[in-house]
């Protein structure tokens, strides 16, 4: 199928690239199939694209470059939300707001995304600590 | 808006599977104890206000972005 990206135009992708979200996302609820597209010379930063809506894309980073020892627990809801059977089924994402400049900008890591990268299924689940912020910065000492 | 009286270690249901029950009252304070099936989170409001409007805020992303990108890596 073809879909309409913010940032790369045109892509014709296949089904079983879609990543499902079946809650949405806190504010976007009805937003419910996004495309992980990695940018080109991205580093770190990839882009979730919304499926329906061209003009929706979240940049998101893995946190643990930004936050070594960030963890977080899937509790058995979770899991079986998800389908997660083993650990490796399991990437993690913070949502980045982004700042003009760059350096400002900030990752949601009390609220990441947990996808099962195998079977596609993601979900935006606020962790139940006051450990971490919404808005963390992606460069320390640089808030 | 349905209001209802509810005294200590009284419930209401909300439809077939979801519970509230009335654990402590302590002045200003309520303890409400929450029984729903796995699948339905459940947050304080502030917080779930929080993610959404960080979501929002995400959302509008800087439309020179991949630009605002790429000068952070010549910087570094």
């Amino acid at each position: 199928m073809q879909i309409e990206t913010k940032y790369a135009g045109v892509l014709n992708i296949e089904e079983d690239q879609i990543i499902h979200f079946p809650y949405g996302l806190p504010g976007f609820q009805e937003e419910q199939r996004f495309l992980l597209m990695e940018l080109p010379d991205g580093g770190l930063f990839q882009v979730l694209q919304s499926v329906e809506t061209t003009g929706l894309a979240f940049v998101v980073a893995s946190p643990y470059p930004i936050m070594k020892d960030y963890s977080v627990n899937l509790d058995e809801a979770v899991q079986e939300v998800l389908q997660i059977k083993k650990p490796e089924d399991v990437a993690i994402y913070g949502i980045v707001t982004v700042k003009d400049p760059f350096s400002k900008s900030t990752i949601n890591l009390k609220a990441p995304l947990i996808i099962n990268i195998n079977k596609r299924i993601g979900k935006q689940q606020i962790l139940n600590t006051d450990e971490y912020a919404t808005k963390t910065p992606i460069i320390k000492g640089d808030a | 808006m349905l209001v209802l009286g509810r005294k200590i270690n009284e419930s209401i249901k909300i439809g077939d599977d979801i519970e509230i029950k009335i654990i402590a009252i302590e002045g200003e304070q309520v303890k409400l104890g929450i029984h729903a099936p796995k699948s339905i989170d459940i947050h304080r409001k502030e917080i779930y206000l929080d993610i959404q409007r960080e979501n929002d805020a995400a959302a509008q992303m800087p439309a020179n972005f991949l630009e605002l990108l790429s000068q952070n890596k010549q910087d570094t």
